[in-house]
């Protein structure tokens, strides 16, 4: 397995969904390249950014909605 | 999103009080956005091409990956970087931040994403890893040439 194969198989591997097989030969590759290595830490932390990004929930004041829906019934 | 909230106050009648009124706006947000990007499909998208890593004849990257995380990871500590992500997430094309965001953010499965946008999980997977593999060299760009 090459850094193109390693790659290809990334999100796989990050699922825990990559046969035994592959595994064996992406961890194999990556005992030795220190360049998948820091691909595999930089694409795992860019999910962890977005998540980090991520505008929580806005709760809506209940009063607002009941003041909202009574301004229609008018 | 202006769209979106002017249809959801249009039909603000037919709200039943049972459901959340944020999980019914979201609801209608989302499936806005899925209209316009369908309407959008025909058209032409920009390439990532340019964001996706380069490899040699014999599979090996042509250019060495230097390790950016640790500075991503104490760049979280200062307020303006989650703004900063959301811009990078912002520059990917519609097809692909939208598959990002559903999976990512919003935390759907593939199977569900495929089924909102009418195409195939296998699609769905390519898609999300080349948004994540372009959204890595953009925050690259951000994060990579800090001490």
């Amino acid at each position: 397995m090459n850094c193109r194969d390693v790659i290809g198989f990334l999100m796989d591997y990050i699922d825990g969904v990559l046969a035994s097989a592959e595994r064996t030969e992406f961890e194999k590759h990556i005992s030795v390249c220190h360049s998948c290595v820091a691909y595999i830490r930089t694409y795992q932390q860019t999910i962890k950014m977005e998540i980090a990004s991520r505008i929580e929930d806005v709760t809506i004041p209940e009063e607002l909605v009941r003041a909202i829906m009574t301004s229609r019934k008018l | 999103m202006q769209s979106a909230f002017i249809r959801a106050f249009q039909s603000l009648s037919r709200f039943r009080a049972e459901s959340r009124i944020s999980t019914w706006l979201h609801r209608i947000v989302v499936n806005e956005a899925l209209m316009k990007l369908r309407s959008r499909a025909n058209a032409q998208e920009p390439s990532i091409d340019d964001l996706l890593p380069t490899f040699a004849e014999d599979g090996h990257q042509t250019r060495d990956t230097v390790d950016w995380s640790e500075n991503a990871e104490a760049a979280l500590e200062r307020k303006e970087t989650a703004e900063i992500i959301r811009r990078n997430i912002d520059m990917l094309p519609d097809s692909y931040r939208t598959v990002l965001v559903m999976r990512d953010l919003e935390e759907m499965s593939n199977p569900e994403i495929a089924d909102a946008l009418g195409i195939s999980v296998n699609l769905v997977k390519v898609r999300l890893h080349r948004a994540r593999q372009a959204l890595r060299t953009l925050l690259e760009r951000e994060f990579g040439d800090q001490p």
